[in-house]
Protein backbone atom coordinates (compact mmCIF):
# COMPACT_ATOMS: atom_id res chain seq x y z
CA UNK A 1 0.00 0.00 0.00
CA UNK A 2 1.50 3.74 -0.48
CA UNK A 3 0.74 5.79 1.84
CA UNK A 4 1.92 9.66 0.93
CA UNK A 5 5.34 11.00 3.40
CA UNK A 6 5.69 14.63 4.73
CA UNK A 7 8.13 16.46 2.60
CA UNK A 8 10.92 17.26 5.58
CA UNK A 9 12.99 19.39 3.91
CA UNK A 10 14.59 20.44 7.39
CA UNK A 11 14.98 16.97 8.34
CA UNK A 12 16.26 16.20 4.89
CA UNK A 13 18.80 19.12 4.34
CA UNK A 14 20.42 18.64 8.49
CA UNK A 15 21.01 14.72 7.73
CA UNK A 16 22.57 15.44 4.02
CA UNK A 17 25.08 17.93 5.97
CA UNK A 18 25.60 15.02 8.55
CA UNK A 19 26.40 12.36 5.36
CA UNK A 20 28.49 15.09 4.11
CA UNK A 21 30.53 15.57 7.22
CA UNK A 22 31.10 11.63 7.61
CA UNK A 23 32.40 11.71 3.85
CA UNK A 24 34.79 14.81 4.63
CA UNK A 25 35.79 13.02 8.29
CA UNK A 26 36.84 9.69 6.92
CA UNK A 27 38.82 11.11 4.28
CA UNK A 28 40.78 13.80 6.35
CA UNK A 29 41.24 11.11 8.96
CA UNK A 30 42.15 7.70 6.95
CA UNK A 31 41.65 8.94 3.28
CA UNK A 32 39.11 7.12 2.67
CA UNK A 33 35.89 7.32 0.87
CA UNK A 34 32.85 6.94 2.62
CA UNK A 35 31.01 4.71 0.58
CA UNK A 36 28.42 2.23 2.03
CA UNK A 37 29.15 -0.84 -0.99
CA UNK A 38 32.83 -0.54 -0.64
CA UNK A 39 32.09 -0.70 3.33
CA UNK A 40 30.09 -3.12 3.76
CA UNK A 41 31.37 -4.47 1.38
CA UNK A 42 34.85 -4.81 2.98
CA UNK A 43 33.10 -7.25 6.00
CA UNK A 44 32.47 -9.95 3.89
CA UNK A 45 35.74 -11.56 4.37
CA UNK A 46 37.72 -13.84 5.90
CA UNK A 47 40.76 -11.83 6.20
CA UNK A 48 40.65 -9.75 9.45
CA UNK A 49 43.03 -6.78 8.84
CA UNK A 50 43.56 -3.43 8.82
CA UNK A 51 40.97 -2.83 6.19
CA UNK A 52 38.63 -5.01 7.82
CA UNK A 53 38.87 -3.45 11.40
CA UNK A 54 38.32 -0.25 9.81
CA UNK A 55 35.47 -0.93 7.74
CA UNK A 56 34.13 -2.45 11.05
CA UNK A 57 34.63 0.26 13.24
CA UNK A 58 32.33 2.75 10.55
CA UNK A 59 29.82 -0.08 10.51
CA UNK A 60 29.52 0.32 14.32
CA UNK A 61 29.47 3.57 14.57
CA UNK A 62 26.77 3.73 11.87
CA UNK A 63 24.63 1.55 13.47
CA UNK A 64 25.24 3.49 17.41
CA UNK A 65 24.46 6.96 15.34
CA UNK A 66 21.26 5.24 13.51
CA UNK A 67 19.80 4.18 17.07
CA UNK A 68 21.01 7.34 18.83
CA UNK A 69 19.01 9.47 16.45
CA UNK A 70 16.03 6.87 16.50
CA UNK A 71 15.95 8.17 20.33
CA UNK A 72 15.17 11.40 19.71
CA UNK A 73 14.58 12.45 16.39
CA UNK A 74 13.09 10.10 14.14
CA UNK A 75 10.13 8.30 14.48
CA UNK A 76 10.65 4.57 14.11
CA UNK A 77 7.10 3.75 13.71
CA UNK A 78 7.09 5.74 9.95
CA UNK A 79 9.24 2.72 8.74
CA UNK A 80 7.05 1.27 5.98
CA UNK A 81 8.10 -1.30 3.13
CA UNK A 82 5.20 -0.78 0.15
CA UNK A 83 6.84 -3.62 -1.49
CA UNK A 84 6.14 -6.66 1.16
CA UNK A 85 8.88 -8.58 2.10
CA UNK A 86 9.84 -11.00 -1.05
CA UNK A 87 10.21 -7.38 -3.36
CA UNK A 88 12.59 -6.38 -0.40
CA UNK A 89 14.61 -9.97 -0.89
CA UNK A 90 14.41 -9.31 -4.63
CA UNK A 91 15.57 -5.82 -4.14
CA UNK A 92 18.63 -6.55 -2.28
CA UNK A 93 19.54 -9.49 -4.37
CA UNK A 94 19.97 -7.16 -7.55
CA UNK A 95 21.67 -4.07 -5.21
CA UNK A 96 24.34 -6.29 -4.16
CA UNK A 97 24.88 -7.39 -7.72
CA UNK A 98 24.73 -4.12 -8.87
CA UNK A 99 26.88 -2.05 -6.73
CA UNK A 100 29.24 -4.50 -6.61
CA UNK A 101 29.86 -4.52 -10.99
CA UNK A 102 29.14 -0.74 -10.21
CA UNK A 103 31.84 -0.25 -7.59
CA UNK A 104 29.38 2.10 -5.22
CA UNK A 105 26.05 3.13 -4.54
CA UNK A 106 24.54 6.37 -3.42
CA UNK A 107 26.81 7.39 -1.01
CA UNK A 108 30.13 6.23 -2.78
CA UNK A 109 29.31 7.63 -6.71
CA UNK A 110 26.56 9.82 -5.39
CA UNK A 111 28.33 12.14 -3.10
CA UNK A 112 32.37 11.35 -2.32
CA UNK A 113 32.56 10.72 -6.29
CA UNK A 114 30.68 13.50 -6.99
CA UNK A 115 32.15 15.70 -4.97
CA UNK A 116 35.50 14.77 -6.50
CA UNK A 117 34.21 15.47 -10.07
CA UNK A 118 34.73 11.74 -11.09
CA UNK A 119 33.00 11.02 -14.21
CA UNK A 120 32.49 7.19 -13.40
CA UNK A 121 30.45 8.31 -10.21
CA UNK A 122 28.60 11.17 -12.39
CA UNK A 123 27.54 8.61 -15.42
CA UNK A 124 27.07 5.95 -12.22
CA UNK A 125 24.67 8.09 -10.38
CA UNK A 126 22.50 9.37 -13.36
CA UNK A 127 21.88 6.12 -14.30
CA UNK A 128 20.73 4.62 -11.14
CA UNK A 129 18.48 7.80 -10.36
CA UNK A 130 16.71 7.35 -13.82
CA UNK A 131 16.68 3.71 -13.33
CA UNK A 132 15.49 3.68 -10.34
CA UNK A 133 12.80 6.75 -11.15
CA UNK A 134 11.35 4.32 -14.03
CA UNK A 135 11.52 1.32 -11.88
CA UNK A 136 9.09 3.17 -10.00
CA UNK A 137 7.14 4.40 -13.03
CA UNK A 138 6.50 1.30 -13.91
CA UNK A 139 6.05 -0.60 -10.60
CA UNK A 140 3.10 2.52 -9.35
CA UNK A 141 1.66 3.39 -12.77
CA UNK A 142 2.54 1.16 -15.46
CA UNK A 143 0.53 -2.04 -16.49
CA UNK A 144 -1.30 -3.66 -13.55
CA UNK A 145 -0.55 -1.44 -11.46
CA UNK B 1 42.43 9.69 17.87
CA UNK B 2 41.81 7.40 14.29
CA UNK B 3 39.66 4.84 15.91
CA UNK B 4 37.81 7.18 17.39
CA UNK B 5 37.67 9.55 14.15
CA UNK B 6 36.39 6.39 12.29
CA UNK B 7 33.86 5.51 15.05
CA UNK B 8 32.25 9.02 14.28
CA UNK B 9 32.50 9.33 10.68
CA UNK B 10 30.50 6.57 10.81
CA UNK B 11 27.54 7.88 13.53
CA UNK B 12 27.95 10.84 11.67
CA UNK B 13 26.82 8.77 8.22
CA UNK B 14 24.53 6.85 10.20
CA UNK B 15 22.36 9.61 11.93
CA UNK B 16 22.68 11.61 8.60
CA UNK B 17 20.34 8.55 6.79
CA UNK B 18 18.08 8.36 9.45
CA UNK B 19 17.21 11.94 10.38
CA UNK B 20 16.62 12.13 6.50
CA UNK B 21 14.15 9.70 6.53
CA UNK B 22 16.28 7.43 3.96
CA UNK B 23 15.52 4.87 6.30
CA UNK B 24 12.27 4.50 5.49
CA UNK B 25 11.54 2.73 2.03
CA UNK B 26 8.00 4.27 1.52
CA UNK B 27 9.66 7.73 2.05
CA UNK B 28 12.58 7.12 -0.39
CA UNK B 29 10.16 5.16 -3.04
CA UNK B 30 7.58 8.57 -3.11
CA UNK B 31 10.72 10.97 -4.19
CA UNK B 32 11.30 8.10 -6.95
CA UNK B 33 7.42 8.72 -7.52
CA UNK B 34 7.80 12.11 -9.81
CA UNK B 35 3.70 11.48 -11.06
CA UNK B 36 2.12 10.64 -7.68
CA UNK B 37 2.81 11.08 -4.12
CA UNK B 38 5.98 12.63 -4.75
CA UNK B 39 7.90 13.81 -1.83
CA UNK B 40 10.72 16.00 -2.72
CA UNK B 41 13.24 15.24 0.50
CA UNK B 42 15.48 13.27 -0.53
CA UNK B 43 17.17 16.36 -3.38
CA UNK B 44 17.69 18.58 -0.12
CA UNK B 45 19.24 15.32 1.17
CA UNK B 46 21.54 15.12 -2.02
CA UNK B 47 21.60 18.67 -2.78
CA UNK B 48 23.17 19.49 0.94
CA UNK B 49 25.12 15.80 1.36
CA UNK B 50 26.78 16.82 -1.68
CA UNK B 51 28.08 20.95 -1.01
CA UNK B 52 28.96 19.75 2.15
CA UNK B 53 31.39 17.15 0.70
CA UNK B 54 32.43 19.29 -2.11
CA UNK B 55 33.55 22.12 0.21
CA UNK B 56 35.26 19.62 3.02
CA UNK B 57 36.96 17.44 0.02
CA UNK B 58 38.69 21.33 -0.92
CA UNK B 59 39.97 21.62 2.43
CA UNK B 60 40.96 18.10 2.99
CA UNK B 61 42.83 17.66 -0.20
CA UNK B 62 45.09 20.47 0.24
CA UNK B 63 46.89 18.44 2.54
CA UNK B 64 49.74 16.30 1.72
CA UNK B 65 48.09 13.59 3.42
CA UNK B 66 44.86 12.74 5.78
CA UNK B 67 45.58 13.03 9.49
CA UNK B 68 46.29 9.29 10.58
CA UNK B 69 47.39 7.59 6.89
CA UNK B 70 50.21 8.18 4.51
CA UNK B 71 48.52 9.00 1.38
CA UNK B 72 44.91 9.39 0.05
CA UNK B 73 43.04 5.85 -1.26
CA UNK B 74 41.14 7.08 -3.92
CA UNK B 75 39.98 4.93 -6.87
CA UNK B 76 42.27 4.98 -9.90
CA UNK B 77 39.93 3.66 -12.15
CA UNK B 78 38.43 6.29 -14.98
CA UNK B 79 36.99 4.49 -17.65
CA UNK B 80 33.34 4.66 -18.32
CA UNK B 81 32.67 0.88 -19.48
CA UNK B 82 30.00 -1.51 -19.64
CA UNK B 83 30.14 -3.00 -16.29
CA UNK B 84 29.70 0.40 -14.72
CA UNK B 85 26.70 1.13 -16.43
CA UNK B 86 25.27 -2.44 -16.18
CA UNK B 87 25.79 -2.30 -12.58
CA UNK B 88 24.81 1.21 -11.67
CA UNK B 89 20.99 -0.05 -13.68
CA UNK B 90 20.99 -2.86 -12.01
CA UNK B 91 21.18 -0.84 -8.87
CA UNK B 92 18.58 1.47 -9.75
CA UNK B 93 16.63 -1.06 -10.52
CA UNK B 94 16.93 -3.38 -7.36
CA UNK B 95 16.59 0.65 -5.27
CA UNK B 96 13.34 1.45 -7.58
CA UNK B 97 11.88 -1.74 -6.63
CA UNK B 98 12.72 -1.73 -2.72
CA UNK B 99 13.31 1.80 -1.98
CA UNK B 100 16.21 0.51 0.10
CA UNK B 101 20.47 1.45 -1.19
CA UNK B 102 23.15 -0.12 0.97
CA UNK B 103 24.08 2.63 3.72
CA UNK B 104 20.25 3.31 5.10
CA UNK B 105 19.66 -0.26 4.83
CA UNK B 106 22.50 -1.21 7.09
CA UNK B 107 21.42 1.59 9.31
CA UNK B 108 17.90 0.42 9.66
CA UNK B 109 18.94 -2.95 11.27
CA UNK B 110 18.82 -1.06 14.70
CA UNK B 111 15.11 0.05 14.19
CA UNK B 112 14.67 -4.38 14.26
CA UNK B 113 11.80 -4.72 11.02
CA UNK B 114 12.07 -8.20 9.62
CA UNK B 115 12.54 -6.93 6.06
CA UNK B 116 16.06 -4.82 6.77
CA UNK B 117 17.55 -8.06 7.83
CA UNK B 118 16.22 -9.99 4.68
CA UNK B 119 17.32 -6.65 2.42
CA UNK B 120 20.91 -6.63 3.88
CA UNK B 121 21.47 -10.64 3.86
CA UNK B 122 20.19 -10.86 0.19
CA UNK B 123 22.30 -7.46 -0.53
CA UNK B 124 25.46 -9.78 0.73
CA UNK B 125 24.80 -12.55 -1.02
CA UNK B 126 23.88 -10.42 -4.29
CA UNK B 127 27.59 -8.75 -3.38
CA UNK B 128 29.42 -12.29 -3.21
CA UNK B 129 27.59 -13.62 -5.94
CA UNK B 130 28.85 -11.13 -8.61
CA UNK B 131 32.71 -11.00 -7.00
CA UNK B 132 32.73 -14.63 -7.43
CA UNK B 133 31.22 -14.23 -10.80
CA UNK B 134 33.92 -11.56 -11.67
CA UNK B 135 36.58 -13.70 -10.03
CA UNK B 136 35.75 -16.46 -12.66
CA UNK B 137 35.84 -13.87 -15.95
CA UNK B 138 38.74 -12.46 -14.96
Amino acid sequence: MIIATEFTPWAGTIGGALIGLSAVLLMAAAGRIAGATGIFGGLLTTRFDESFTRNALFIVGLLAGAAATGLFWFDEKQIAFPSGAAMTVVGGLIVGVGVSLGNGCTSGHGICGIARFSPRSVVATCVFMAVAILTVLVTRHGIGA
Amino acid sequence: MRTISILIAGALFGAGVTLSGMVNPMKVLNFMDLFGVFDPTLIFVMTAGLLVTLIGYRLVFTREKPLFDTSFHLPAKDIIDARLIGGAALFGLGWGLSGFCPGPAIASLVFGQVESFFFVAAMAAGMLAARFALLRTA
